[in-house]
């Protein structure tokens, strides 16, 4: 796009410059001087010169502002001021002006540093700054200050400086005595300009003196409106309340000073009126007490509506909301594909597109005004090129028909094949926002494809996801082109294809490869329900096998040769080898297939791209559900069984560590016990227990799998790598195993023992948290006890563990936000400072490689 | 070893014993510190268009490199064991803090 700059700009920023308000300055952005606490007069307008000035802006429908002449929402309210009777400190400066005291002369008001060391003082500030950056230099200035705190006597006029205390949270005290804000006030604007600078002070912009307030502005009314409740009772907002309370202190001190009162109640009156004001700015001063409702509640004051979490900063500007998008429960749908997401209908109808009028597409717009917004593929709503939006109701349908010419805007419903992108939190990754190509469905979740759960993090036990639909051309295409799931298949992290099969697509892919062998009829039924039509190439055989099947899968110019670590590596299978796109030996499992592991995934995406590559996943995800889906998978509880000689050696196992271990304890009684170096007795015993039972329970681990039956759908899963593992079986159908806190047994409980059902000072295994069972068998009570604790251990471990860790992942990106690889590889940061001098020190994009590494071979052999 | 050390100048003399001195530069996780010659040194920083400044620092008190008659602006030259490169190099510019 050309867009003529000066066209556009009127007024351009050159600098902006921070400083603080001057009383002068205050008074002259004023347009109202403010000298009554009332609000409202009798008939309910608001008092001339009080807080709800009319002048002050307008909150109240139909009326005008008096400054600025505009209505309601135009005028965005002007500040008016109240003159103090007394100078009160400002409380967010305190700290400044303490620090500006105790760094000048008490008479002079020079700064406490002889005058030939000043200029240099400056040089070196300004040298800080500028090659070290703000942070430096504030640090430095902070060194000054520390450093002039200790002298006590004035180079310039030689008068002896006294001590200056604070008493929190703002009376100053000097050797003792008292110093009034009148006195601070006078002794910040003796100092002048040319030392302001040592203390890092622009003395153009703010001047110290400012910081002790002599006039107070008033904010607009829009800042602080007020509310009409049900009972026509008007209630007014905190700060007004505040104000109410500054005003009328402020009105009483000007009374009592004019009629002469003593010094006693000026005093108390000025101290109420410090108070007042430090709490208008800060309701939340530790050593005082926040000013509070009736009720009883703090009242929320400036400061508490920029900061914390609910704050302006992080709620309204860093946190701000969405329109056109969506968030709800996500479930799995394999039948999508896997750069589609499944939108609700609901959804569909209340996100909408919109799509300008021109006299091409006219026709086809107008399919959706006639639809109208209640039936579905309709509209919402139409733009006229003046702007005005016009809902699109059954009643005004007709009309707005008959209105519609090109240069109007018709906002469709979402359709299928739209553009949306989705998201899960925490957004820890760029995979953690992909973008989708809608697919409207009935039912009210957001579905996908189980295959990017991966990417995502996402698994379905109530886990909810975002959906963002692009409201611009611009906007759309950027999308598609940086973050649609195919440009993501292959992680930055490791160099392999983070999209991958799991579960049952696994599981399946590994019975059809390994053994299956169909008639051809129903290998093109298979096939078919994959999406494959073309079935030329199928050979005329009248039994197939699940590796030409699976080969169907592949490209036909594809070689690959790898490993399936699911099986022996003396068997045939053991190696995948694939000719020009055939599968010749090898099972497909896990280290094939799975997410991120194998370089089956990466050199399918290396030689034949992205697209081709979400079609084959795709294709072979279906290809393993479809294979369980005709041919039956289920999990028994009969798979867990073991023969009765299996059962019989496990016992034995078990009966065999239980007399070792009480060899072991007869020992450490008699003291013969061999000591391990570094420990203690009792340690060493502890030990050695642990050590024995472990590698009992690796024993009937080892049992079971020898002597479960391999034919078995569990030992399927287990083999393919697509859920559970070993000891998951051994634990279900032999023994559970030692439970561990803390790396050792468990030792807690009662005086000597760990349940009121052993004896004292018992230490066998069965006390301290062995349990001996199966999940199948059932665990006995106190079994039970002490699985609930290592469990309920290991939960709160993991509930402690994952906002810490999040916390950590947070930090670290955002130290690392702004690094850049640079054209000579070298890392560095907005800077330009160098943090790595060659890329990960290999100077490599691991997103290019095979995880992580370059396969020359490969390479080589390709280019034959 | 043992040296008498007189700490505190009350009545109390506190026995110290001193440890033989280990030479932690050649500990096995202190990588070699080298300081580059001038002309290395000038190369370097053209080769990355930047100031002496620009690079990462290290402080003139740093135990690893006292031994090398280092003063502030001097390159020193680390060569590390590296998990993807096998051994890496990577350069410090001096400073005194």
């Amino acid at each position: 796009m050309t867009i003529d700059e000066n066209q556009y700009t009127s007024k351009k920023i050159s600098s902006l410059s921070f400083g603080i308000m001057s009383p002068k300055f205050m008074k002259a952005m004023a347009s109202a001087k403010v000298v009554t606490p009332e609000l409202y007069d009798k008939e309910g307008y608001p008092v001339d010169g009080g807080l709800m000035d009319v002048r002050l802006g307008v909150i109240d429908p139909g009326l005008k502002c008096k400054t600025c002449g505009s209505k309601l929402k135009e005028c965005i309210g002007h500040f008016g001021y109240i003159e103090l009777a007394r100078p009160i400190i400002h409380i967010k400066f305190i700290n400044v002006v303490l620090d500006t005291l105790r760094c000048t002369c008490k008479d002079c008001g020079r700064i406490l540093i002889p005058k030939a060391k000043i200029t240099k003082s400056v040089e070196e500030l300004e040298r800080i700054g500028k090659e070290m950056g703000l942070e430096e230099r504030r640090k430095h200035v902070k060194k000054i200050i520390a450093s002039l705190k200790t002298i006590n006597q004035c180079p310039y006029c030689q008068a002896k400086q006294e001590k200056i205390t604070i008493e929190k949270p703002t009376t100053i005290m000097e050797a003792e005595k008292r110093l009034s804000p009148v006195e601070i006030r006078s002794r910040l604007e003796r100092v002048p300009d040319e030392d302001l600078e040592v203390f890092g002070i622009n003395p153009k912009a703010s001047r110290p003196e400012w910081m002790v307030l002599t006039v107070m502005p008033i904010p607009p009314v829009t800042m602080r409106p007020s509310i009409t409740l049900e009972s026509g009772e008007r209630s007014e907002d905190d700060l007004t309340h505040k104000l109410g309370d500054i005003v009328r202190i402020n009105q009483r001190l000007f009374e009592n000073i004019n009629a002469g009162a003593p010094e006693i109640i000026i005093e108390d009156l000025w101290d109420l009126l410090q108070y007042h004001i430090t709490t208008f700015f800060d309701n939340e001063v530790a050593q005082l007490p926040p000013a509070r409702h009736r009720s009883g509640q703090p009242l929320k004051t400036i400061t508490a509506r920029i900061k914390s979490k609910e704050g302006r900063i992080r709620h309204n500007l860093a946190g701000k909301r969405t329109n056109f998008s969506a968030r709800t429960v996500i479930s799995p749908d394999p039948k999508l594909n896997i750069n589609e997401v499944g939108v609700p209908r609901v959804i569909a109808m209340n996100i909408t597109i919109p799509e300008r009028v021109t006299e091409w597409n006219m026709k086809y717009l107008k399919q959706f005004v006639e639809k109208g917004n209640k039936e579905y593929p309709g509209s919402n709503y139409i733009v006229r090129p003046d702007g005005k939006r016009k809902k699109i109701t059954d009643e005004t349908k007709e009309q707005l028909l008959e209105e519609i010419q090109p240069g109007f805007i018709v906002e469709r419903h979402m359709m299928d094949g739209d553009i949306a992108i989705f998201n899960r939190q925490p957004s820890l990754h760029r995979m953690s926002m992909m973008c989708h190509k809608v697919r409207v469905l009935p039912g009210l979740t957001l579905r996908l494809n189980p295959a990017v759960c991966a990417p995502y993090n996402a698994d379905f036990d109530g886990d909810e996801m975002n959906l963002h639909v692009p409201q611009t051309e611009e906007a759309r295409a950027e999308a598609e082109l940086l973050m649609e799931v195919q440009t993501q298949l292959i992680s930055p992290r490791y160099g392999l294809s983070i999209i991958g099969c799991n579960q049952d697509a696994i599981s399946g892919n590994y019975l059809l490869t390994k053994n299956m062998e169909l008639p051809r009829e129903e290998a093109v039924d298979l096939l078919a329900s994959v999406g494959i039509t073309d079935f030329t190439s199928l050979t005329n055989k009248k039994m197939m096998t699940g590796k030409e099947i699976f080969s169907f899968m592949l490209p036909s110019s594809f070689n690959f040769r790898g490993n399936s670590k699911s099986m022996p590596e003396d068997h045939k299978d053991y190696e995948v080898y694939i000719r020009d796109g055939e599968l010749i030996t090898g099972v497909m499992d896990k280290s094939n297939l799975g997410e991120g592991s194998g370089l089956l995934l990466r050199n399918i995406h290396k030689q034949y791209g992205r697209e081709e590559m979400v079609e084959i996943i795709g294709r072979i995800y279906r290809l393993g559900i479809e294979v369980l889906m005709k041919y039956g998978f289920t999990v028994r509880v009969s798979d867990t069984d073991l023969t009765t000689k299996a059962n019989e050696q496990v016992e034995a196992v078990i009966k065999e560590a239980y007399e070792k271990v009480a060899e072991m304890i007869q020992q450490f009684k008699d003291g013969t016990l061999e000591i391990l170096p570094g420990r203690s007795l009792h340690e060493t015993l502890e030990l050695r227990i642990l050590e024995k039972l472990n590698k009992a329970r690796n024993e009937t681990g080892q049992i079971v799998a020898e002597n479960a039956n391999q034919e078995t759908d569990t030992m399927t899963m287990v083999k393919s790598g697509a859920r559970g593992n070993l000891l998951n079986l051994a634990q279900m159908s032999a023994c559970v195993g030692q439970q561990a806190m803390r790396g050792s047994r468990i030792e807690k409980g009662y005086e000597g023992r760990t349940l009121s059902c052993f004896k004292k000072d018992d230490l066998g295994p069965e006390a301290h948290g062995f349990i001996e069972n199966g999940f199948k068998k059932g665990l006995k009570p106190h079994e039970m006890f002490f699985m609930s604790m290592t469990g309920r251990d290991s939960m709160m471990d993991t509930a402690l563990r994952t906002p810490k860790s999040g916390y950590l992942y947070r930090r670290l990106a955002n130290a690392m936000q702004d690094l850049k690889i640079e054209y000579d590889f070298t890392v560095r940061d907005a800077s330009k400072k160098i943090i790595q001098f060659y890329y990960g020190e290999d100077g490599m994009d691991v997103s290019k490689s095979e995880a992580g590494q370059i396969n020359v071979k490969n390479i080589i052999r390709n280019l034959k | 070893m043992w040296s008498r050390v007189q700490i505190s100048s009350g009545p109390f003399i506190i026995k110290t014993k001193m440890v033989n001195k280990i030479n932690q530069v050649k500990h096995n996780l202190i990588p070699l510190h080298e300081k580059l010659s001038e002309k290395d040194r000038t190369a370097l920083l053209e080769k990355y268009n930047i100031e002496s400044k620009e690079l990462p620092r290290i402080s003139i008190k740093d135990v690893a490199i006292q031994h090398l008659d280092v003063k502030e602006k001097d390159v020193i030259k680390i060569t590390r064991k590296s998990h993807t490169a096998g051994t890496t190099t990577f350069y410090r510019g001096v400073v005194n803090d």
